[in-house]
Parts: C-alpha cells; structure tokens; sequence
C-alpha cells in the first residue's frame, strides 16, 4: 500500500469532542514542533457551543514556513466517534489514521488506501488512571507522546514545554510528563517506530512569535494608548477583549498605588458599547470596542453619528460568516460593505486590512492615531481566522521615539491667543478641523456636539448650503486619509506577468503561497495587497497595468471588488472575481486552482497587445 | 419660546457666586420650546443650582439623548462642551465620558421616550454601574416633537388629547432607579422650583447616580383635563415627603426645627442633607421601604415627590473600576505604553 513520505511538510488533524481537554494537548503538540525550528501553521475549527460537540485541529507542518490552510490531512488523529466517517474520508490517499482501538471497529469503517494505527488509548488511561476527570485529560497527553514517537520528535521539547508550563507546580509536571512517556513508551514498543511522516530539527522558524490576532490587537491597543475598552461579549471577538484585560492588567496598573490606567465596561449590548467608546473619545481618551458582523449592525446609528459629528472611535471587526447568526465560528471577510459604509445616510469610513497578528498589532495601534487624526470611527477588519488561531508571525516592534499623534486639539492657551475657533471651521485645507476637550476653557471653546446639520461653528442649522459645505468638507477629510493609511503592498512577479492579482486580510498566506505554485507551474502573477480604505492611486496604477487583475475574497458578493468598482471608480470588465466563502479559510491550492482555470481560459492574448 | 435676542450687557452689580460668575453666566441659547413648557423651568432650576453650587461652567459636561427634553442643554451653561447624541443612548456616551475624564460634572437630561422607552435599557445600566452624574428626566407623558402620541411613563386610563384612553400599564422611573441600585432618586415637579432646585444641588454633590424624575407638563399635547401630567394634575395630586435644604460642606446647623421633623443626612464628601420631613414616617435612607411608599401612593394616584432615596455611603463607577486619580484622558504615551524593552519580553514569551 502506498504510504506518504515527508519531513517537515504535511498536515496532521486533531478530530476531538470539545470541552475534553483536548485543545491545550493539541497546542502543546503544535509548540513543541516550532521548538525543532520547524513552522507550524495551525487551525482551531470549533462549533457555537461549551462541550460535547465536534472539535478539530489541523496542524500544517511547512518546513518553508506557508500559514495558509493547505487543505487535505495526511495524518487524523480521529478521536471522536460522531465525526468519524467524515474525519476517515478526509484522509489523502497513503496516509494515516490514528485511533483509539480500545473497542474494535469493524472492517467497513476503514479504508483500504490508508495506513491504519491503532491504539488503545482509553485501556491505558483507565490501567493508569482512577479518576475519570485524570482519565479523560491525560488521553490527549498520551496521544500527544505517541504521535512523537511515530513522527520521530525530539521528546525533551515537549517536556521542556511542560516545565515552562508548570513551574513550581511539580506535581502537574510530573503526572503531565509521566503521560507523555506512557505513550511514547507504547508507540515505540508496539506500533512499529516511526511512519512516513516526519519532524526533522530545522532553523526555519527563527525570530518569529507565536501568536493569535485577538492577543496582537489587544496588545497593540495597550500600545497605542486606549484606556477606556466597552465591548459586549460575542464570537470571535471576546477574547480580545479578554486579552486587553490581561495585558492591561499587567502593564497599566500604577505600581505607586495598585490603580488602573484603563476602565473596561461589559457593556449590556453593543449599541452601549460604542456609545461608551464614542463618549470617551469625545472628552479626549483613547476608546475602542472590539466586535463582529452581528454587533457593527447594532452599532451602525451611532457610527453615524461619529462620522458626521467627528468623533474618533477604533472598532475592531472580527469578521466571522453571516448574514445573522449565520457560521459565528467560521471565517469570512463579509462585513467589508457593511463596515465601509456603516449608517444611514450618506457615509464612509476608514478601513484597516492586517494580514496577520503582527499587522493586527502595528494597526490597531496606529488605528488610535488615524481615529485622532481623521476624528472618525476607524475599523480593524480582521476576522476568525487571524483572531483566534495561533500563527508564526513576524515579531512586534515598537519605536519609544514616537509620539501618539492626537490630531488637531486646540488648547486653552491656543484660545486665549485669539485663534479663531469653529468646530468645523477648515482651517488647513485638509478637512479636517480643529476640536476642544470638554472643560478646556471658562469662556471659550466650548461648542455643542450634535448628530444633525451645523454651521462651521457647531451652530445648529437645517440650511441646504450649510449641509453641503458639511458634507463635502468630509470628503476631502476621507482624501486626506489615503494618505495617511498603510498603502498597498506589491509583490512583483519573477517574470513579466499579465495577470495581476488583488487580495487582502487573511487571505494573504495562501496567497503568497499560491503565487509560488502559479510561478512553478509558470504561470506568473504580481500581487497587490490592499491594506486600507480609502484606496490609494496605486491601486488603480497596478489595475491599469494589467489586462485581467484577480480579487481574491472571502466572501460571496465579491465586496471588496464592489468597493473598487464604486470608489476607485476601476473598470469592472477588467476585475475576475475568485472567491470562497464556505466558512473554512481559503487555501492556496483554491486559490491556484481558481486562477489556473481563467488564466488558461483567456490565453488568447488581449487586443490591446495585438494593436500595439 | 422668542425670537429676541438676549442682551449680552449685563448689570455690573449682579450678584456674583464664590467663583466668580453671575447667575446669567449659566444661561444658554434662547429655548426654541413652547411657551409654558415645563422643560424651560427645568432648565431655568439647573442654572439656578449650578450657579448656587458655584461650579464652574466649563467644568460640566452636558448630554442628552433625541426629543424635546434633549433639546434642553443647549438653553443652559452655553460654556459648557455639550452633547446631543442618538435616542435613547445619552447614558452609554454619558459613561464613556466619564470615564475618561472624573474630574467634570455629567448632567444628562433626558425625556421619558427617550430613557423610558427606546433607551430604558440604558437608563438601567447607567443607574446599575453608578455613573457618578446627574441624571434629569423631563418626564411629560408624551411624544412632544412627534406631536402627541403617548410615552410609557403615561398612566393606564390617562387620556390624549384627543381623548383616546391609553391601556398600557406606566413605567415608573423612580421605581425602576430604586431597584436598579441608583444612590440618590429623586421626583419633583417643574411647577415647584423651590423643591426642585436644592434637589439638584443636592444631586450635583452627589457621588454616583443621581436621578431626578422631574413632572413636566407639555402644555402642546398633554396639559388637559384626562392627562395625570398636567399642571392641575399634579398641583392637586403632588404628596411632597419631604423639603430639602442643601448644605455644602459642613456647615452647622443652626436653625431650630421642632424635634422628629428634620432629617440630616451626611454625604460621603461632608456635605449635608437637610430634610423637613413633610410626612413624619416617611425614611428617605430605606430603600425597600421607598419603594413600598411610592408604590402605594401612585396606586392612590398620588404624585409622591421630594428626595425619595439617598445612600450616604454611595460608590461611583471609577471607585468601582479602581481608576487612577488622573483622568484618563491626560494620560500620555510617557504613561501608557509599556515601552520597546516590554515588548522584546512579551516576543521573547512567545516563542
């Protein structure tokens, strides 16, 4: 029977039920193998609920380090009966399947085309363990000691994990590493050695940081100064928040007195907590909240009013499947439109597109500055996938040397001089105008803020030229802000390439890695990833530059295509459309798929080409 | 309402507050209400009480939500920074606020749309947080700007004023605020400055959520006979506790008061609360026992006003957040960001 060789490049899926104990195991595993140098890429897929329904988690192993799901599993680690005929036909031809054979199965739950490994898993549990809980946790550790003797790991790494892990909690140390050797002991004495499936110690993962997009951003809203935090608990954002706490926590309690540098609400619903957000940028801190689809609906009235009375707020969109409920543990990037044009009325708003935890990081703290800069509510549009999965990414950084650029404030002594204040009086050409903070000044400064039309000075209006002036004011406002957001990323082909591609967000992995594939296999293609909103000129450049462009999306409507066509006022004819939307993360071989089909319908070249 | 405008020269000789500012510094706008509206009382009370309280104006902060009530801030303290947000939301932006910045006075006005309908859900948690702020509901009965259809503070069997009988059963706001953990309730009555204003003073030097529940008639569209918000309603059917005098700082007290008729009540920064008590049996610092007194009183179609509830030993949100002294919002980069050195460690953990 054919039997898949690779080192350091293959997938390995964890089936469990959840609530089992299984998911710190699986990470465990997943660390100890970036601890032999070599890049792991892995994927929680969970369901909306606590405990005993299915769980997965996919580990790529990838030697050249793509963070991209890869798609296929060459190894399932199937643990759960519910799941187990789907876990099975998953299975690439020639791979494995280990499982608990404690009770026998019969033959027809099997394939013959993959290699079989069983193990009985629970006998050992229950010969070593009395209490049901200590049976029940210590399978996944047993497991995770079998797999490294089958895939030939380094066992020290996992032990060394365990000891960082349990220090100065010797006896959960011991009873975790005494597991670990029952089952590597067993795998090695009676399931043959190692499988065709491999870990070899590299030095492929270098400086990088493992870490989730949920942890990065809250971490980069420490960084860039938010102190106040209302959030409303919802998939898959919590634990940003949760995360902010922590880190707050940490880093923000005033040593001299044990008082807190920041004042997080649970708030009753989301609607309240933009409210608190928009309340306390408005008296001058630096607010966020951090929600997905279902909550930026709820918000959309009061993310009106802070576009059109200019108030900074930071919203950090996970983005999950919708509409409604809809896969709330699944990814997509479908909150693109609702986001770019949040409210009634006529409305935009900055967008930010992190690819990963690093940008997650570098943009929700630089989120702080834009909403201050530009006073309007600034998105993070991140989603499930970077969230709440743990990845290799490059490390964060930070300059001590930077100030937090708190926009156009003017102050009591800026007042007293005789500058003339207008709360949207355009000073600087630039649309943006100057603020007060509530209790600057005893006389002057002091303006009302207000959701329908005003005069440059705040004063109450219904006039249609006042409204105007208002409104096209916020335009050049929305210019100006192309040039202060991250620009568009090129990645140029090796080779004269007449396919361009745009992408952006999470889809960024499997794209890199598709990219490679294509030029492999000599199709050549220069990428442009879009990092912002409004887009920059650069975008209409690279689209001009090519006959066909792709815009690869995570969502079914093709919205950031729409937004392309409706704002970069782009060609439609000239965009093709490759998206996935099914709830999984893209991959690079749909991505390589998808375009191979339209690259080899259109090699008729293009009648520009002819003419010229 | 008026289309003149309000002369800017003053009297030199009008009398000044401790901080310097005579009572005309607390106006604002001239009121764009109907004329009569009990709002416009309510407005002229806060500025009596601001300037009585000698805050200064630009130290307060003004919200409110959608209706004619949040019309209101902007015909008072025209120094202060005010806010008029979405409907029903003024206690979330109101918390916002006041998280970044403890050092100003919030005074939120409100209608009863506006916190007892579309916002009630904020009103609630506002009141259960303990947002240190004065929260005022102009409490009429109706929809004023929308011309006249009913709140959900209208009594069951009150009538429009096209004489439809309303079968909705009234949302009390004070019972609510009793329940829901607010320190310092309160109703009064737009007709009756005098127990209104020391109720806001009071309110104001209050640590924590401080509710009003202030009957303002709309003489527009409920000020006839049927409606249980009109003047004459409430004149008739008004059953003051207590009256209130407000003593900032510890002040002595020296006036003599027959013995069992005055009440005091020593607030958590020293200030005094006086009460003449109007109803000997009547315990303005029992909760349980406020809500079983108002309850059975409105039962009789009785308005009970005056303060209803106070907690001396209040505790507001920051207290609760355990915040530093510093408003938030003069936080700089200096202190809140970790620093590079920080960061290396938190690479090197995740690794």
């Amino acid at each position: 029977m054919k039997q898949i060789t690779s080192t350091n490049d293959f997938v390995i899926k964890f089936a469990n039920v959840n609530g089992s104990g299984s998911a710190s195991a699986n990470e465990l595993f997943a660390r100890s193998i970036l601890r032999m140098g070599v890049p792991v890429a892995p994927r929680n897929i969970f369901p909306s609920n606590i405990q005993g329904l299915p769980t997965w988690y996919e580990v790529r192993v990838t030697e050249n380090g793509y963070q991209g799901r890869r798609g296929g599993v060459d190894l399932m680690v199937a643990m759960n009966p519910q799941t187990w005929d789907a876990d099975i036909k998953e299975i690439e031809e020639g791979g494995y399947l280990f499982y608990d054979n404690t009770k026998p199965l019969p033959q027809s739950k099997f394939r013959a085309d993959i290699n079989v490994i069983g193990m009985p898993l629970t006998e050992i549990c229950n010969a070593t363990y009395t209490d049901p809980r200590q049976r029940q946790l210590f399978k996944n550790i047993v497991y995770v000691g079998a797999l490294s003797a089958l895939l030939d790991m380094d066992p020290n790494e996992i032990e060394r994990l365990f000891s960082e892990q349990y220090k100065g909690k010797e006896a959960l140390l011991q009873s975790n590493v005494k597991a670990l050797r029952l089952g590597r002991d067993y795998a090695q004495q009676h399931l043959g050695g190692p499988i065709g499936l491999k870990i070899k110690r590299a030095d492929n993962v270098g400086n990088k940081i493992f870490i989730d997009g949920n942890s990065a951003a809250a971490l980069g809203a420490v960084y860039g100064g938010a102190t106040v935090c209302a959030w409303y608990p919802i998939t898959p954002s919590s634990s940003l928040a949760e995360a902010f706490i922590r880190y707050c926590q940490k880093h923000r309690v005033d040593p001299a007195n044990s008082k807190n540098k920041f004042a997080i609400v649970q708030a009753e619903d989301e609607l309240a907590s933009i409210g608190m957000v928009i309340g306390a940028s408005w008296n001058g801190a630096r607010a966020f909240t951090a929600t997905s689809g279902p909550g930026i609906s709820l918000m959309t009235e009061f993310i009106g009013l802070a576009y059109f009375a200019e108030i900074p707020a930071v919203i950090v969109d996970v983005q999950r499947g919708g509409p409604s409920t809809g896969m709330p543990t699944r990814t997509q990037q479908s909150d693109v439109i609702a986001c770019a044009y949040a409210s009634h009325g006529d409305t935009k708003h900055v967008l930010l597109f992190p690819e990963d935890p690093t940008e997650c990081f570098e943009f929700t703290a630089k989120a702080f500055d834009l909403a201050e800069r530009l006073q309007t509510p600034i998105f993070l549009m991140t989603d499930l996938d970077i969230g709440m999965n743990t990845r290799l990414c490059a490390p964060f950084q930070w300059d001590d040397k930077q100030a937090y650029d708190r926009g156009k404030i003017m102050t009591s002594a800026m007042l007293d001089s005789g500058r003339d204040f207008g709360r949207y009086l355009d000073v600087d050409g630039d649309g943006i105008t100057y603020r007060t903070y509530p209790g600057t000044h005893a006389t002057r400064g002091g303006y009302f803020t207000r959701g329908t039309t005003k005069n440059r000075y705040a004063g109450y209006s219904e006039t249609g030229p006042d409204y105007i002036d208002n409104v096209q004011r916020l335009l050049r406002k929305f210019d100006t802000a192309k040039k202060l957001v991250p620009a568009p990323l090129l990645y140029p082909a090796e080779r004269p390439a007449r396919f361009g591609a745009i992408f952006y967000g999470s889809t960024s992995p499997a794209m890199q890695e598709a990219l490679d594939v294509l030029a492999s296999r000599g199709v050549h293609v220069n990428a442009l990833r879009v990092r912002a909103f409004p887009f920059q000129d650069e975008i209409n450049d690279f689209v001009a530059s090519h006959p066909w462009v792709f815009v690869i999306e995570q969502n079914r409507d093709a919205q950031l295509k729409t937004l392309l066509v409706n704002e970069a006022k782009i060609n439609p004819s000239r965009l093709l459309s490759v998206l996935h939307y099914d709830g999984t993360p893209i991959t690079a071989r749909f991505i390589v798929d998808q375009i191979s089909q339209h690259a080899a319908a259109r090699t008729v070249v293009p009648l520009k080409k002819v003419v010229s | 309402m008026t289309y003149l405008a309000k002369p800017k020269l003053h009297h030199p000789d009008l009398p000044k507050n401790s901080v310097g500012h005579t009572r005309r510094d607390y106006e604002g706008r001239i009121s764009t209400l109907c004329a009569g509206c009990g709002h416009d009382s309510i407005s002229a009370a806060i500025i009596q009480a601001c300037w009585e309280t000698n805050i200064e104006p630009h130290k307060v902060a003004k919200l409110s939500g959608i209706g004619c009530s949040s019309k209101t801030p902007d015909y008072f303290l025209g120094n202060s920074h005010g806010f008029n947000s979405v409907h029903g939301r003024m206690p979330s932006v109101a918390t916002g606020a006041n998280l970044a910045n403890r050092d100003l006075l919030y005074l939120g006005v409100s209608g009863d749309g506006d916190s007892a309908s579309i916002g009630i859900g904020q009103f609630a948690h506002c009141m259960r947080r303990g947002v240190n702020m004065v929260y005022i509901v102009e409490n009429n009965g109706v929809y004023g700007l929308t011309k006249g259809q009913f709140s959900a503070t209208a009594d069951k069997g009150s009538k429009s004023k096209r004489g439809i009988a309303n079968s909705d059963e009234p949302i009390d706001m004070v019972g609510l605020a009793l329940q829901l953990g607010a320190s310092f309730v309160a109703r009064s009555f737009s007709g009756d400055k005098q127990q209104l204003v020391p109720l806001i003073k009071a309110a104001i030097e209050h640590k924590g959520a401080a509710f009003i529940d202030v009957v303002s008639p709309c003489v527009a569209f409920n000020n006839h006979s049927g409606s249980t918000k009109s003047y004459d309603y409430v004149r008739e059917h008004n059953e003051a506790v207590n009256r209130l005098d407000f003593i900032s700082g510890r002040d002595e007290i020296t006036t003599d008061y027959a013995p069992g008729t005055v009440t005091t009540v020593t607030q958590h920064d020293g200030s005094v609360l006086r009460l003449r008590k109007l109803d000997p049996e009547y315990d303005a610092t029992d909760r349980l026992k406020a809500m079983d007194y108002i309850q059975q009183h409105h039962a009789r179609g009785e308005v009970v006003t005056g303060l209803l509830y106070v907690d001396p030993e209040s505790s507001d949100l920051h207290e609760h957040l355990n915040t530093v002294d510093a408003p938030l919002n003069r936080l700089t980069e200096r202190e809140l960001c970790p620093g590079a050195v920080a960061l290396e460690k938190i690479n090197a953990s995740l690794r």
